[in-house]
């Protein structure tokens, strides 16, 4: 077996690296909000997941497109490291939310787009998954993946913007302002900088757990040929 | 340029029969589901009692007495026909298969969208003649009129966008092992817009709400349905694909 290339490895130790100090500027250089207080630093990492998991998902889509053109099972591999890693970061950016908006909103959830929109998006990478499961032949099972995840990756924006004909609480700290948003905050230059950081950090480490898992699906690939090989 | 024209001629003679086959050939689905079906009445029994007695339990689940109904009748009647809706969507897709129907449909020198657009009518057809008895059912039993003009045309749009997200996600959900638990696990999450939309214009239109506030919310079905027929033509070959 083909060990682990030396860029992996090292990508593996700076992301371990990156995501001690993120802590670190989250939890303690970071100013602690007049407001809300301390459980506001949970904002760091929250959109930190946040942005990459989006990012997964949107990639996902974008291998759909190239999958179903070329049929090269390469791309199915990407797809599903690319959704895989999606779905767990974009569980932790919905837990860490409703941690925040326990004290920030006094409820842990409310039915507000962006929070409806993330409930619906895990649901349909659930169900991706478990269409997956039901299929045996691999190039079946990645010509129904690439179908479903662009289905789906069209579905959850005009979710979005269809619960959006409501009103929303959400607030947007980055850009735009909403009178009825509740919780939203200024940030001080130090606050930006383990904002940006935070980002940064999580983008590295979406990459490398993208890599480990696409090597992962090569390698199960490998392994479904060879006992291929050993039962014929 | 007399030979030009007669081969411009040629081709456009060409396309006429080329789309003149395709209509046939979605027409020859289309005649072929709704003949066997009113043979058997197997589909259209199964979904219009199973329809009534969703509303039966809606009706106790939620105790619509008046106060209750205004307000609830909207999401009641879409949550009917999005659950009666799976049920037949997964019926029509399994005989294809379970017969090797869709093998020999497969078979056939058709353009591939072709089965799929009959499906989707054939689909739409059986939706629809259910929809068409139960709200005149539920209007007497719970004496409200939902026979107006718009709200009819909101059930014709959302019907038209389940459908066609249906039929292509049961023609894959058909071939796997859990295919018929399968349907409603990959159908909902995405056909939430539609009943959203469906929902918010159905109760805008039994409340009387002005009519520019309603404009918005079909605004989004009829774009829901035009994107989703377009992306399901695109793939539909990826689905039957052997």
């Amino acid at each position: 077996m083909e060990s682990k290339p030396l860029a992996l490895k090292i990508l593996d130790t700076v992301s371990i690296l990156l995501l001690g100090i993120a802590t670190y500027l989250a939890l303690v250089y970071a100013p602690t909000e007049l407001v809300m207080g301390d459980v506001q630093r949970v904002f760091y990492f929250h959109i930190g997941t946040a942005w990459t998991a989006l990012l997964g998902f949107i990639l996902a889509a974008v291998f759909s497109v190239i999958y179903l053109v070329t049929k090269d099972l390469k791309w199915d591999r990407l797809q599903v490291a690319a959704i895989e890693v999606s779905l767990i970061f974009f569980l932790i950016t919905i837990v860490l939310g409703s941690i925040w908006a326990r004290p920030a909103w006094n409820t842990w959830w409310t039915w507000d787009p962006r929070l409806t929109t993330a409930a619906i998006t895990e649901l349909i990478y659930i169900a991706y998954f478990m269409l997956r499961q039901g299929i045996d032949d691999p190039e079946k099972r990645a010509r129904f993946g690439a179908v479903y995840a662009l289905v789906g990756g069209l579905s959850a924006p005009i979710t979005f913007f269809a619960i959006r004909l409501f009103r929303t609480i959400h607030p947007v700290v980055i850009s735009g302002s909403n009178a009825a948003a509740q919780g939203s905050f200024h940030m001080t230059p130090r606050m930006l900088t383990a904002f940006f950081f935070a980002l940064f950090a999580f983008t590295v480490i979406f990459i490398d757990l993208f890599w480990n898992r696409i090597r992962l699906g090569d390698l199960q690939e490998k392994v479904e040929q060879l006992k291929l090989k050993v039962t014929i | 340029m007399v030979n030009k024209t007669t081969e411009m001629k040629s081709m456009t003679i060409e396309r006429t029969r080329a789309s003149g086959s395709f209509v046939k050939a979605v027409a020859a689905v289309v005649w072929k589901d709704l003949r066997a079906e009113f043979r058997s009445r197997e589909l259209f029994s199964a979904m219009l009692v199973f329809s009534l007695l969703i509303i039966l339990i809606f009706n106790f689940a939620l105790e619509l007495d008046i106060k209750a109904r205004q307000s609830v009748t909207a999401g009641v009647l879409w949550a009917t026909f999005a659950f009666a809706g799976t049920l037949g969507l997964n019926r029509s897709m399994a005989i294809e298969k379970d017969r090797g129907c869709l093998d020999g449909l497969l078979l056939a020198p058709v353009d591939r969208s072709a089965i799929y657009f009959g499906k989707v009518i054939s689909n739409l057809a059986f939706m629809l003649i259910v929809e068409i008895i139960v709200l005149p059912i539920y209007s007497v039993l719970y004496t409200v009129n939902l026979f107006q003009p718009g709200l009819l045309l909101v059930v014709l749009l959302g019907s038209i966008g389940y459908v066609s997200v249906g039929t292509l996600l049961a023609a894959m959900s058909v071939q796997t092992r859990t295919r018929d638990i399968l349907l409603p696990i990959l159908l909902f999450p995405v056909v939430i817009p539609v009943l959203l939309a469906a929902v918010k214009a159905s109760s805008g239109f039994l409340t009387g709400a002005e009519f520019a506030d309603i404009l918005l919310p079909i605004n989004l079905l009829i774009a829901y349905d035009i994107i989703f027929i377009a992306v399901a033509f695109m793939v539909f070959d990826a689905v039957v694909e052997e």
